[in-house]
């Protein structure tokens, strides 16, 4: 070997390098730093012509910064000259800073074009492979336009050299990969595949990742490679350890070629030539007989390229699923690693082993491990092993062994890594839901997730456990029971109060015989609990105590008592302000008969299959892992009707639109109360309304909270028992949609025309929540944008803009958000708005992300309206009447008239009506059926007048029910809008 | 297909990175300072594949030397750990002390990485066959 010299005698650069490393602090590197760039940047601008050689020593010294870190923003010109260079180290180091630092969209591309163009017909082959790692490097389209029909010539040409080849199969793959469409192999595929039986070992190599990657795309075009593959491996597995000899490492020939080979083959079924197969059979044996052998050296580097081809064999095995021969013999050989003393080892068993479990064939033989499995899982150092040890007792989890695993995961919860916890509660809660026998051991298992991990049982868990015991009468005895003993340690988890409260309300009755835990002793139990919890528990309880009243009468007294007293009844929280207050109300003014019917047992849940699944496969994220192993066979065993709406229901309670189905009170039900209760102002409207279909869209009430409570009925809710749901609903996932608006967006504005609170949008990922405030002609938004996911989003960037004429009517500003949202966390954005004049269109927002690699791109319409500018005026009949007339022209008014969507509840109009910003006028229209409003809009360049009259044929049958309604104002553009926005409302 | 590679020292320090997919330049050393945290931080006995983001980590210590492969999962995990390996193998046969030649050699790391990979692939795995290219430059600058 030869003596290397420093810096292959450039001894400018090495100097260079030797102060930069001398530097003592971040700083002092800096300044050297610009110190060099300074002195190359006048050297390629000096008059005097750079010699070859000065201009690599210049160009690598940049290089060399850009590797430190800093920015390069000249030198590629000289670094473009360099590859005219007929001296190779010249040439090199040009190639090298093009690939290091041009990216694909350089205007410079041209340029090296021409170079690489010259060096591909020099038939000189180091040149050649300079050009062709640079066509790779770069790949862009460009390139590809001018080379793809090139390089295929190149790389079959008998008369090209090995290392040419190599570095050109690998430039094609590059360039299909980016421009798939610009590289037609049609003539080439059968001289291409014909590579795997090249003489040269790196030639089949360099060739195997491109046929690898054109066989995935087109298999048929391909599948010849399937028996020369075959004969290849064939050939290196049989082979002595010396036979290959430099392509041997450690004894072991051809590893990497060997495993790329096996993963070839993992693009095709099992082959159908008798032939080809056995000799494959034969391979996969030696591969595993091989494993047996006394190793032939003791160096860990045999063994590892050994395991490499073995563990790529039996994915291989693992991937055909036919030979149960095979799969046993695969399943004791990585049952032999789970024991081994390299954690690698134990590791890639796990999650192989992991794959293995869901075949038939080696179901049972992968199941005869638990026990190190479950050792494992005890006493692992690494967290990633024990993750792995968990998921495969999930994957070989049946019912025969489901009770051991299950006690099993849950002792290792108590003391489980905070990062995996969230996924084994849920894996915990599915198993013991699938595999329940009696639903007793059900529930004592999900009430010793509570207790053991509260923090981590997420909604749909609990949600779950309280659909399960409503849908079977024989376990709600024992729920209330174990429930209420749950309950009597003195600190209990929030969640236990939550399951507790709903379960006592429930079914209290059923163990109220017992003089220990008679109702009253129930009611103070639950209501010991009270104070400690938060406001949506607190509004849970506060439920089950109105349906305490239903179930024990005589706790009537004392709980009006507590829903009378100050904390409830003037709670600074609406909700459980308004809960006490109406719950007082029915409680006092209702026959016992009517709250018997209000009050009336929860009606069973439809059966469906577990939103928790669904929740898991989420949480796996995009990178997604077998979960769904067992989703072919013994599903649902609970609940018989296993239909696979797990994601559609989330997708469901996703969408954020409170569902009409019943709040725990069964509101439905309740409907004839509400007529019978007079109208306690606007509070009461957004529950009564709840009971018709009318505020479905309407949207008065989903703040957070309320949707929140909604969310385990919704996710049940016969919304989404559509027909079509019955096997794989369509995943809802993030669209890939470019920025232009989401479809729905026109409908997501409508929603908030008549409110200034609620949620935007909301998918699997992301949630965005607004709250915004308008004063005269000045507005500000603040828009939450909540990660749903347990994966950071990183590149988060929002941007608002406003398109067309928009721009000059709308002044919109905001700050930019932290690129990073953390998962489970929430990034605020606050968006001042200042209205110039009155406009038509709404700004728009885009949200773009990365989840896991793939690029989120939404844009919606951000619900800015013209209305929310308006100013509230009051005055008389008489004022009214004159300004009517005095905006008489035929361009001032503006009409529509249209069917109602919704009924015409008087309450729910008229919050309708304040919503949009108007004044409701009061005794002005001489019909009392009609309602008129009026209203300034404020706008920075003038203010709008404008007065509304709303007529309803409230007497006409549902479904006939139309709507009149008539805008004035002093500008007809404004008229006009806000027409057409209103008139979408009702 | 291989996504990276980096060779960082003890002290966290990029000492040369090679992307197979397009990375902005501006984004590399905050990925760069995630990926060696990650292995850094870690134990001997714990396992050397690390599961980051969508995609894993294969990584390998050399005395102050980590070198650490980001793969996607269609990579086996073990040949890459050996590929790593063969890698040091042939910055051994070349250099005499890799540590510090590295750093003075830097475009000759590149030629022999671009002679082990090409766009995250491996194309070339004998060692003598790597390190020809470069022995045949030695050989020219000699004769100057």
């Amino acid at each position: 070997m030869p003596a290397v010299s420093k810096g292959d005698g450039m001894r400018g650069l090495a100097v260079f390098i030797s102060d930069i490393r001398n530097c003592k602090s971040k700083e002092a590197e800096i300044k050297r730093i610009n110190k060099e760039l300074a002195n190359i940047r006048s050297k390629f601008k000096g008059d005097k012509a750079l010699d070859g050689y000065s201009k690599k020593k210049y160009v690598c010294k940049l290089l060399f910064i850009f590797l430190l870190g800093h920015d390069i923003d000249f030198g590629h010109m000289e670094a473009v000259n360099l590859l005219s260079s007929n001296k190779y180290t010249e040439k090199q180091i040009g190639y090298l800073f093009i690939s290091v630092l041009v990216n694909s969209n350089s205007e410079l591309i041209r340029l090296i074009n021409n170079a690489i163009k010259n060096d591909l017909s020099s038939r000189n082959p180091t040149f050649m492979c300079l050009a062709l790692h640079c066509i790779a490097n770069v790949g862009s389209r460009e390139m590809a336009e001018a080379f793809a029909g090139e390089i295929p010539r190149i790389l079959v040409a008998g008369d090209t050299m090995d290392s040419v080849k190599q570095s050109a199969a690998l430039c094609l793959l590059r360039l299909y990969k980016a421009s798939p469409d610009l590289v037609l192999m049609g003539e080439w595929t059968s001289r291409v595949v014909h590579l795997l039986n090249d003489q040269h070992m790196g030639v089949v190599t360099a060739a195997i990742s491109l046929i690898t990657c054109l066989s995935s795309k087109n298999p048929d075009e391909f599948k010849t490679c399937v028996s020369l593959a075959v004969s290849r491996l064939s050939r290196i597995v049989s082979s002595a350890s010396t036979d290959l000899q430099d392509y041997t490492y450690y004894f072991v020939p051809a590893p990497w070629l060997s495993c790329k080979l096996l993963r070839l083959l993992q693009c095709y079924p099992p082959p159908e030539d008798g032939a080809v197969k056995g000799r494959l059979v034969e391979c996969l044996e030696t591969i595993l007989n091989k494993a047996q052998e006394p190793p032939k050296s003791k160096k860990v580097q045999h063994s590892n390229a050994k395991n490499a081809i073995l563990f790529e064999a039996i994915s291989l095995i693992i991937h055909y699923d036919s030979e149960p021969n095979l799969l046993v013999r695969a399943c004791n050989q990585l049952g032999q690693f789970l024991q081994h003393r390299e954690t690698n080892l134990r590791y890639l068993a796990l999650e192989s082993m992991c794959t293995l479990a869901s075949s038939e064939f080696s179901h049972e033989a992968v199941k005869t491990h638990i026990e190190t499995v479950i050792n494992a899982l005890k006493t692992e150092r690494d967290v990633s092993v024990r993750q792995r040890a968990a998921d495969l007792l999930y994957a070989m989890c049946d019912r025969s062994n489901a009770k051991q695993i299950v006690a099993e995961m849950l002792s290792y919860l108590e003391t489980a890594d905070y990062s995996i916890r969230e996924e084994m509660v849920l894996k915990v809660a599915i198993l013991a839901e699938k595999y329940a026998v009696d639903y007793s051991w059900y529930v004592d298992t999900i009430l010793n997730l509570i207790r053991i991990a509260g923090d981590y049982v997420s909604e749909e868990v609990w949600y779950r456990v309280i659909q399960i015991v409503i849908n079977r009468d024989d376990v709600q005895g024992y729920a209330a029971k174990t429930v209420f003993e749950a309950l009597q340690a003195p600190a209990c988890h929030e969640n236990m109060v939550k399951v507790g409260g709903y379960i006592l309300g429930e079914f209290g009755n059923l163990i109220a015989g017992d003089p220990r835990s008679s109702p009253l002793v129930q009611f103070n139990l639950l209501h010991s609990k009270f104070h400690l919890c938060s406001v949506p528990t607190r509004a849970l309880l506060l439920s089950a105590y109105i349906k305490f009243i239903n179930l024990f009468p005589e706790t009537k007294a004392t709980i009006q008592e507590v829903l009378r007293s100050d904390s409830q009844i003037r709670n600074s929280d609406v909700e459980l302000q308004q809960r006490a207050v109406e719950y007082l109300k029915l409680s006092s003014i209702a026959s016992t008969d009517v709250l018997a019917t209000v009050l009336e047992e929860m009606p069973p849940f439809p059966e469906r299959e577990s939103s928790i699944l669904a929740k898991l496969k989420k949480k796996k994220g995009p990178g997604a892992v077998s979960v769904e192993l067992e989703d072919g066979k013994e599903r649902g065993e609970l609940n018989g009707g296993g239909d696979r709406g797990g994601d559609a229901a989330i997708a469901a309670s996703n969408a954020s639109t409170p569902s009409p189905s019943a709040d725990l009170l069964g509101l439905r039900s309740a409907a004839p109360v509400s007529g019978a209760t007079p109208s306690a102002g606007s509070l009461l409207v957004d529950v009564f309304s709840e009971a018709g279909p009318a505020a479905t869209s309407a949207g008065v009430n989903d703040d957070g909270f309320l949707s929140a409570l909604h969310a385990p009925e919704a996710s049940d809710s016969p919304l989404v028992e559509g027909p079509g749901d019955s096997d794989s609903a369509p995943p809802t996932a993030a669209s890939e949609d470019p920025a232009p608006p989401l479809p729905e967006s026109d409908e997501l504005l409508n929603k908030f025309v008549c409110k200034n609170n609620g949620v935007l949008f909301e998918n699997q990922l992301l949630q965005i929540g607004i709250k915004s405030e308008y004063r005269q002609n000045l507005g500000r938004m603040y828009l939450f944008y909540g990660n749903k996911t347990s994966v950071q989003f990183v590149s988060f960037n929002t941007t608002v803009s406003c398109p067309g004429e928009l721009q000059s009517q709308l002044n919109v500003q905001t700050k930019t958000v932290e690129p990073l949202v953390e998962g489970g966390a929430q990034v605020q954005q606050v968006i001042n708005i200042e209205c110039l004049t009155d406009f038509i269109d709404a700004p728009l927002l885009n949200i773009k992300f990365r989840y896991g690699g793939a690029l989120q791109n939404i844009s919606l319409k951000l619900p800015v309206t013209i209305n929310k500018f308006f100013q509230p005026t009051e005055m008389a009949a008489a004022d009214f009447f004159q300004r009517w007339k005095q905006l008489s022209q035929p361009q001032q008014e503006a009409q529509k008239i249209f069917k109602a969507s919704h009924g015409m509840d008087t309450e729910v109009l008229k919050a309708k009506l304040l919503g949009l910003g108007t004044a409701l006028l009061e005794n002005v229209d001489p019909n009392p059926e009609n309602y008129v409003c009026a209203g300034v809009i404020q706008t920075k360049a003038q203010q709008v007048g404008c007065l509304l009259r709303l007529e309803p044929n409230a007497q006409a049958q549902p479904g006939e029910q139309m709507y009149r309604l008539t805008l004035r104002s002093s500008k007809d553009t404004v008229s006009q809008r806000v027409c057409d926005l209103l008139a979408e409302q009702f | 297909m291989i996504k990276f590679l980096l060779m960082v020292n003890k002290q966290g320090q990029t000492r040369l990175s090679k992307y197979y997919e397009q990375v902005d330049i501006e984004k590399r050393p905050s990925l760069e300072t995630d990926v060696v945290k990650r292995c850094l931080s870690r134990k001997k006995e714990e396992c050397s594949f690390v599961e980051y983001k969508d995609f894993k980590l294969v990584y390998r210590q050399y005395a102050a030397l980590f070198i650490v492969v980001g793969i996607s999962d269609t990579e086996n995990e073990l040949s890459i750990y050996e590929l790593v390996h063969n890698f040091v193998e042939v910055l051994d046969k070349y250099f005499s002390r890799v540590v510090t030649q590295i750093m003075f050699n830097l475009d000759k790391v590149h030629i022999i990485i671009d002679e082990i990979i090409q766009n995250g692939h491996i194309v070339e795995t004998n060692k003598n066959r790597i390190l020809a290219p470069l022995l045949a430059l030695d050989k020219m600058a000699e004769a100057h």
